[in-house]
Order: C-alpha cells, then structure tokens, then sequence
C-alpha cells in the first residue's frame, strides 16, 4: 500500500482526470465519515447530509455508532460516525460500499475496512499524524493497519487535519470535525452559507464564541482542500417542485406526534428511541404537551394508559426489551379498549443485544406477545415520511377502534436522514379533546355494536358516565364476570374490532410486474434496499417484484391473490432465519423469519425467506444475491 | 336556561345544584369477606366524598389487584382496576393531563409494598396530587395466604409455614424517607372515626398523600391488630391541630402525643417499632413541589398549534 499524493488519479466511476483539476460527474456518491467517539464525525455527516438534502439532492444516512459513550480511542471498536449516500434522484437506503472516506484514524478506518463497507476504488481522506506518531505504538499499529488495508486498491489522500486545526484552536479532538465537513464542502461543491446556517442551527445562535470557532474550522478545511486536492466531485441536483423537509425517523415520530394532537409522551431512557424524546422534551410543552420520564418502562406505559384513559390519548415510546416490559400494561389496554399508541424502535436482540443497530426482530413479539387474547394493531412506517404519518394514522385508529395501536419503527429508520415532502399538517389531524358532556342514563361503557364490537368510549367529567374499568373479564357494563358467555362474548366483542379495521384497508400494490417468478414481500425500513434490489434484478433479466407492507396486525387484504400470480415468495427480513443448508435444519424443524411465520400461516402460502442479522441495514446488493439464491429452480441463473 | 342547560338536564342525573349523598356513591354489594377490614373502608371513603361533595363525575377511584383494590368497583364514580403493583402510575396519568379530576389510590400492602414498591418510592418523590390508601393487612389474601413484605416475622403462611423468615417491613419509614415525601398518616379500620378523619384529611392535602390504613384480614391475619382492638392501650394517637384530632375518641385513648407533623425528624422517629401502634398525621408539607402542577403546559387552540407545528416544519425545510 502505497499513500499517494493529494491527487488520486481517478475518482470513484469518473472520467479519466484531465490536466489539473478534475470533476467526476456521477449519479450518485456514498459518503463515510469515521472517528474515534466524541470526536463529533457524526454531526460532520448530519450537517453534510442537511446541506445536501437542501440542495436538492436525495439523501440517506445510516449512523455507524457504537454502544459506549467513549470506547478506548484509535479501537476499531471506537469508530463512530455517518455513512451519507447522496444521489441526483431520491435515495431511498444506504447503497452497498462508501466511494468516499474521511477517517479521522486508521483503526476506525480498519473498523469500516473489516465489515466490508468500502468500495475497492474507495477514496480515503485520512489523518496523517499517526504515520510519524511520537509513540512506536502508535506508528507500529499504523504500519499494520495499512498492510492490512494494502488488499484493496483504496486511494489514500493524507491529510493533516490535527497540524491545521491547532492554527483555530487547542483541543483539535473538539474541532475536526468542522474541518473534515469543510474537505467535503469543497470537494462536493456544498453552499457554504446553508451550511454555517446549518451550523448557527445547531448552536441555536449565530453569535457565539462557538459557532465563530466551528465556522472558521469549516473554512479552513474548505481552503485546504481547495489548495491541495485537485479532484472534486459533482452529484447534480434537481430542485423539488414541492416543499421539501430533511429529517430523521425519531424526529419524524416526534413531530408527527404532536401534529397527531397527543398530548403526552411517556418514556424510560432505552436506545435507539430516547432521540425522539429528547427532541420532544425540547419542544413538547410549548404546543401544550409533555415528556413523562418514567420511573421504569411499565410505569411509561402506565401513566400513557392513565392519560387515555382521562381522554387524552397518550403515546409510549420504547425499544424491544422496553416493549417487553410492557406486556402486562398492554393486555390491560386491550381490556379496557383504552385508545393507546406505542412505539417501538427496534433494535438487536434478544436481551440487551445490539443496542445501537437495526434489526426487524420485535414483530412477532409486538402482535402476539401478550398472554391471553389481546387483538390490537400493528402497523410499520418504511420511511421518515411514514414515520411522520404514521402518528396520525396510530392515533386515528387507536381512538375510532378504542384499541392499542403498535408502531414498529426500527433504528435505520431513527437514526437515518431522508428529504420527503413537507406534510400539510392541518386540524383535521389533531386529536379532538375530549367529550365531557353528559350521557344519556343507562348508556353501558362499552355498548358493542353487536357486528362491529366497537363501542363509544366514556371519559371521565362525563355526567352519568361513571364506570369502572377492568383488566377483568366484564360485561357491556364493565361488571365482573367469568361466566362463560360474558367472557367468550367480550373476546368476540374485543376481535370483531380489527376484522373491521381490515376491511377497511387497501390491498398492497406490487412493485414491478403483478406476476411473475419471484415476489419478496418486506416489511419497515427495508423498503428502498429492496426496491433497488428489485430493480437491479430486473435490470438483469429476473422476473422479481416485491410487494411492502404497512399493516402487519391485521394484515393487508388480497394478500393470497397477489401470492398466486408468482411461482415462489419470499420475505426480506433483518431478523434471524435457519438456513435450510445448515446442520440439523429440516423443513420441518426450519425458523423463519418473522414476517414468514405470519404469512405462511394466514395465506397457507408456501412462503419462503431470506433473512440477515448484521447488525446494519441490508444491502441491495446482498438482498440481490439472496434473490438469486432464491429463483425457482427452472430460472436460477 | 340556555339551550345546553336543557340539554343537560334531559340527559338524566346531571344537576348542578344536587346535594350528594352517601348512597350516591354507592354500587353492588360488597363481595368482601364477613367481617373484612375494607368494608370501614369503603364506608369512610363514602363518608368522605358526601363531606367534600365530589361531583361522582369528577372522582376516579384507581386500583391494583388484590382484594382491597376492588374497591373501585363498589362507588359509583368512575373507576379503573388496574394491574397488580400499577395502581400509582394510571393515576399518575389521570392526574397530570386531566387535574380538574379528583383521584384516588386504592392499594394492598404487596400491591405497593412488593410488585409496586418502584411506584411507590418514586410516585411519593413525584408529589402528584393524588389520595393513596394502602390497606395493609400484611397477607396476600385474594391468592389466598402468601406471606407479604408486612407480615410479622413468625407469621405463618403458605409460602412460609414456618413463619415469616424476615422482619417486617416498614412502610411509614420508607415513605417518610423518600426525597419530597409531603403527607404521610397511619389509621386503623376498626376505627371509623379516626379512618375518615384520616382520608378526609388526605384529601385535603395539597400533593401525595399516603395514608396507611392497618386493615384486618379474618380469614388469614385475623390475630394481627387482635390485641391493639381490644386493648386501645397499645393505640397511641398522634394529635396536632394541623395532624387529625378525633375529640370523641379522647374517652377510649388515652395514649396521646402532641406531634408536630411539620416534624419529619419525629415523625421518622416515631415511626421507628417500639411496640406501640400510632395512628395519625405522622408528616405533612404543603409547600413541597406538585409534580402535575410542576408539568401544567399552556393550553393551545388548534390554529396556535398549527402555527407553531409549521414554525417547527420551517427549521427541517430543505
């Protein structure tokens, strides 16, 4: 491995370099920024993501982030940071391998080299104090790092990132950062004035001693690319012709939250969901809302169940082992029919598992997980405008069908940027307050529409209303009773409802051909991986479409219509599958993915899967070659 | 009288100007052992509401599992039975968006001393505006005779046959020791006097008040307050007028002690065992923070709302 000039010869996918400075115009770039923890690579990527998403380019981020707050430094365990995939046309997941890499050292950069996330071509702006380090340590684990990096044709460009940020200030970890966001600046023609609004943003003030010392790091870092680095690249842009918005799905979930008209938000510290609560506390109380920090989680749950049940229908927001602890609350929900929303960013399990990374392992957890016959819905935003909806759509449904509603939300999709358009957030959305006025004598708390089960909700202040809730099995009067037909007909009463709600949904539409070999049905964040997969497939001659659903309890209508126009289906899940290759592994002793389970038994469907539990988004390219995998036999290329 | 007016008087039992009595707050009949401890209760509580004339409208009774925590199901305000150990946080809940409503707390000594001991701790610190009335009959009677964290050390039960293996635990001295801890008082069910002055008092509390009511269980624990009923001897009566003064029982008890309850040294103190059963105001201070007055929140009309929902938009406008 050589450590080239400052001048790579070609750019990821562009055209031979001319003399002096050369433009590689491409359709789309894949952006790492990697440090050390603490070492802010991670808001250097939001800001380039933000200023890129106002430019008009499509934009995905995926945060690359470790557990611990400050792993021991210059670990490839330390590496923390952002991958940015920008592109002229709306990108809708974090692509395969990064073509262009700022790694504030060489372990995080071996971090990122190991999992397999760099391009070969990959052009790597890297930290060049460590080469000639004072400590032989230092040096010594450089030498082998850049052995170990020597197997692929990456294209270092070194950069003294440290030795010039010292010219701004004394405590370079603090600030490189805003240099490492300048080179990017340059090198992608970013508009520097979006990006010190960018900055003052963050400050929540332009005049600070701060944002003078992050602006001045971000020039200098933009000048000293523009002096010494004779290549750029151009991603062109295409301007909306609607309003856009840039954020993440924690952010999504917050403001959707409050444009729902809930009220309050009640949560335990767990990740990857506290973000959206952070954000909530932040803004909550001035739209007359607030952030209950519980005790623990089934206290959260239970004080969003009282503020229901007081007529202000209240959110939780949790991750897996939170959605756990939270069991018991849920069946009394669904006993009482107290409107309820929860959200759930999943995340790696089971137990503590991944805390800060992405999996899709909660769902069967979400839909059956509570003892008894607890009906109530489930429903998966796929992207941050969806996450963003979702809170209306949750609370709407929570309130019209007096049930608990479960938002599987996941931690691509939390941490993850993406442009969408601005939502017409209008009254119709808020929730309306509640009805206090008196009720007829004899109206019964739960008066079931004998077909439809659903009944009106009382709230208490209602003159002649007064009932007493229960968790046990009651009458249309809430009176306590286990003979047989109260109880059978309170779990009929208590089903009936999202059979309702079923027919009231959509059939899915399919991307790509209706019918054809294969169809991969997905589920949450996937969406956009498997619709590139879907297209790079075609684009390779398989017959391949895919179908992605929103509504996992009660599931979409028509599925097994749509099921019978492919030889084979398949879901793409990120949750844990047996390989039917493996040891021991039978069709009849097989675990499958998650979403394979529900529609395998509710369409009597043959469904196959292929599943993956990286701990990181699926990749289109490896979600292709599971396609491959899983042609029927006759077209199996 | 307006429109509305009307329309409100022809829905039935609305009235603005109704006198409210016992029988109001009445429902089905007790299903409550012969002779358990909860039925004073329930009669103290209904004593209370007609005293304080709680619309049954505006009052929430929010329980646990157990048998105290049927309670909700025997008044006619609104009521929810909750989950067992969970009653603190449902109310809480109520509470905080809703603080025109009355609540009320019913708990068993597992109920808030074992399952919900983490909502006890931290819904005392919180201060919420709430009654909280832990019926302790140091037993587990609804799963019939399971040993409890108040079981006396050497009560038997099922799961302890040959005795409670650890002392009992303490509740006044927990609670009394909670960061922001602001009423605390102990009566008895075979006192119905004392029993109501009690509850009337919590209620008159401005935050959380905690009243531990020594409540007897014939069927598994029927020997535990046996001596302290028939020989008031063993009763010491906190008395203060800013505590609970009963002036009828001055005849029966005669063991009295002045206490202070602005006092939480002595109240700690004489919470501490020494063999004597104290009932009374043990702690009280109104001037301790109220968690659902602490999160009030401005109230929004729709068009401030959706101003400052597309305020917030314009900072995420690419």
């Amino acid at each position: 491995m050589n450590i080239v000039s400052s001048s790579p010869t070609t750019a990821a996918g562009a055209p031979a370099p001319r003399a002096g400075r050369t433009v590689a115009r491409v359709p789309e770039h894949t952006v790492e920024i990697v440090s050390d923890s603490g070492e802010g690579a991670q808001k250097c990527g939001q800001i380039f993501a933000r200023v890129s998403a106002k430019m008009g380019n499509g934009v995905w981020t995926v945060e690359i982030i470790p557990a611990e707050i400050q792993p021991p430094a210059r670990t490839p365990a330390s590496a923390s940071g952002n991958r940015v995939r920008i592109g002229t046309r709306p990108v809708t997941n974090w692509g395969d391998h990064a073509n262009l890499v700022v790694a504030f050292n060489e372990q995080v950069l071996l971090h990122r080299h190991r999992l397999d996330a760099l391009a070969d071509d990959a052009i790597i702006l890297i930290e060049d104090m460590w080469a000639a380090h004072d400590d032989p340590d230092i040096r010594l684990a450089w030498s082998g790092a850049m052995e170990e990096l020597g197997g692929r044709a990456y294209r270092f460009v070194p950069v003294p990132m440290e030795e010039q940020c010292l010219t701004v200030l004394d405590n370079p970890r603090r600030g490189k950062n805003m240099f490492a966001l300048g080179l990017l600046a340059w090198i992608y023609s970013r508009d520097l004035d979006k990006i010190r609004d960018l900055i003052a943003q963050e400050f929540r003030k332009k005049a600070s001693a701060l944002y003078d010392t992050n602006v001045a790091l971000l020039e200098l870092g933009h000048q000293w690319a523009e002096e010494h680095l004779d290549f750029r690249i151009d991603v062109p842009a295409v301007a909306s012709d609607r309003p856009m918005m840039v954020m993440n799905g924690n952010q999504a979930i917050a403001i959707g939250s409050i444009a729902s008209g809930m009220e309050l938000c009640a949560m335990y510290p767990i990740t990857p969901a506290t973000s959206a609560s952070h954000y909530l506390s932040d803004i909550f109380e001035k739209f007359g809302g607030i952030v209950h920090q519980a005790e623990d989680e089934i206290a959260a749950i239970g004080v969003a169940v009282g503020a229901s049940f007081a007529g202000r229908v209240a959110f939780a927001i949790t991750s897996g082992p939170g959605l756990a602890l939270k069991t018991e609350f849920i069946g009394l929900a669904v006993m009482t029919e107290t409107p309820l929303v929860i959200v759930d960013v999943q995340r790696g399990g089971p137990s503590t598992g991944l805390p800060t990374k992405v999996e899709q392992s909660d769902l069967l957890a979400a839909i059956f997980g509570q003892p008894g016959d607890a009906p109530h819905v489930v429903l998966a935003p796929a992207t941050m405008e969806e996450c963003f909806l979702s809170m209306t759509t949750a609370r709407r449904i929570a309130e019209a069908f007096r049930c608990v509603v479960i938002v599987l939300s996941d931690a691509n999709l939390a941490t993850g940027v993406q442009p969408f358009p601005r939502p017409d957030v209008n009254e119709h959305w808020l929730a309306q307050p509640p009805d206090l006025s008196p009720v007829a004598e004899g109206l019964r708390p739960y008066e079931w529409d004998a077909d439809r089960g659903i009944s009106r909700r009382l709230v208490p202040g209602q003159p002649g209303g007064m009932y007493t809730a229960t968790g046990l099995s009651h009458d249309e009067w809430s009176h306590v009773g286990y003979t047989p037909d109260v109880h059978e007909r309170g779990c009929v009463m208590r089903s009936r409802k999202l059979a309702v709600f079923q027919q009231m949904l959509k059939p899915p539409q399919v991307y790509g051909d209706p019918e054809g070999e294969l169809l991969v049905v997905g589920w949450g964040s996937t969406l956009g991986a498997i619709e590139e997969a879907v297209d790079r497939a075609r684009a390779e001659g398989l017959s391949v479409s895919s179908l992605h659903l929103r509504f996992l309890s009660p599931l979409e209508p028509g599925l097994k219509e749509i099921f019978q126009r492919f030889r084979k289906v398949i879901t793409v899940e990120i949750n844990y599958s047996d390989e039917p290759s493996d040891p021991f592994i039978t069709p009849e002793n097989r675990r499958r993915g998650q979403l394979c389970w529900l529609l395998r038994a509710q369409t009597l469907v043959d469904v196959d899967c292929w599943t993956r539990v990286p701990g990181e988004p699926l990749r289109p390219a490896s979600i292709l070659q599971g396609f491959r995998d899983h042609m029927p036999q006759e077209v199996k290329r | 009288m307006t429109e509305i007016g009307g329309s409100l008087l022809s829905c039935g039992p609305f009235e603005e100007d109704r006198e409210w009595t016992m029988d109001d707050y009445a429902s089905t009949l007790a299903r409550w052992c012969p002779g358990c401890g909860d039925h004073a209760v329930l009669s103290a509580v209904e004593r209370v509401l007609e005293t304080e004339q709680l619309p049954p409208e505006q009052t929430v009774f929010v329980s646990g599992i157990g048998c105290a925590s049927r309670l909700p199901h025997y008044l006619s305000t609104y009521g929810f039975h909750g989950i067992h150990g969970r009653a603190l946080p449902l109310a809480t809940g109520i509470k905080l968006r809703r603080p025109d409503l009355h609540v009320f707390v019913v708990m068993g000594d597992g109920d808030c001393c074992s399952i919900g001991a983490a909502h006890w701790i931290h819904t005392t610190r919180y201060n919420p505006a709430l009654v909280a009335l832990m019926l302790d009959n140091g037993v587990y009677g609804l799963t019939k005779n399971q040993t409890s964290p108040t079981s006396p050390k050497g009560h038997p039960s099922n799961t302890q046959p040959r005795g409670a293996i650890l002392p009992a635990m303490n509740p006044l001295a927990v609670t009394l020791g909670v960061t922001n801890v602001s009423f605390v008082a102990q009566t008895g069910d075979w006192i119905p006097a004392h029993l109501y002055e009690t509850i009337l008092a919590a209620h008159r509390h401005r935050g959380f008040a905690f009243v531990r009511i020594l409540q007897r269980c014939p069927q598994y624990t029927g020997a535990l307050f046996d001596t302290a009923v028939r020989d008031p001897g063993l009763v010491e009566l906190l008395t203060h007028p800013d505590g609970v003064t009963v002036p009828d029982l001055d005849r029966i008890y005669k063991n009295q002690q002045r206490h202070d309850p602005a006092d939480l040294d002595a109240a700690r103190r004489l919470a501490e065992p020494d063999g004597k059963i104290r009932l009374g105001v043990f702690y009280r201070n109104e001037s301790l923070p109220v968690y659902d007055e602490m999160r009030r929140t401005p109230i929004r009309s729709t068009a401030e709302k959706l101003a400052l929902l597309n305020e917030e938009l314009d900072r995420y406008a690419v």
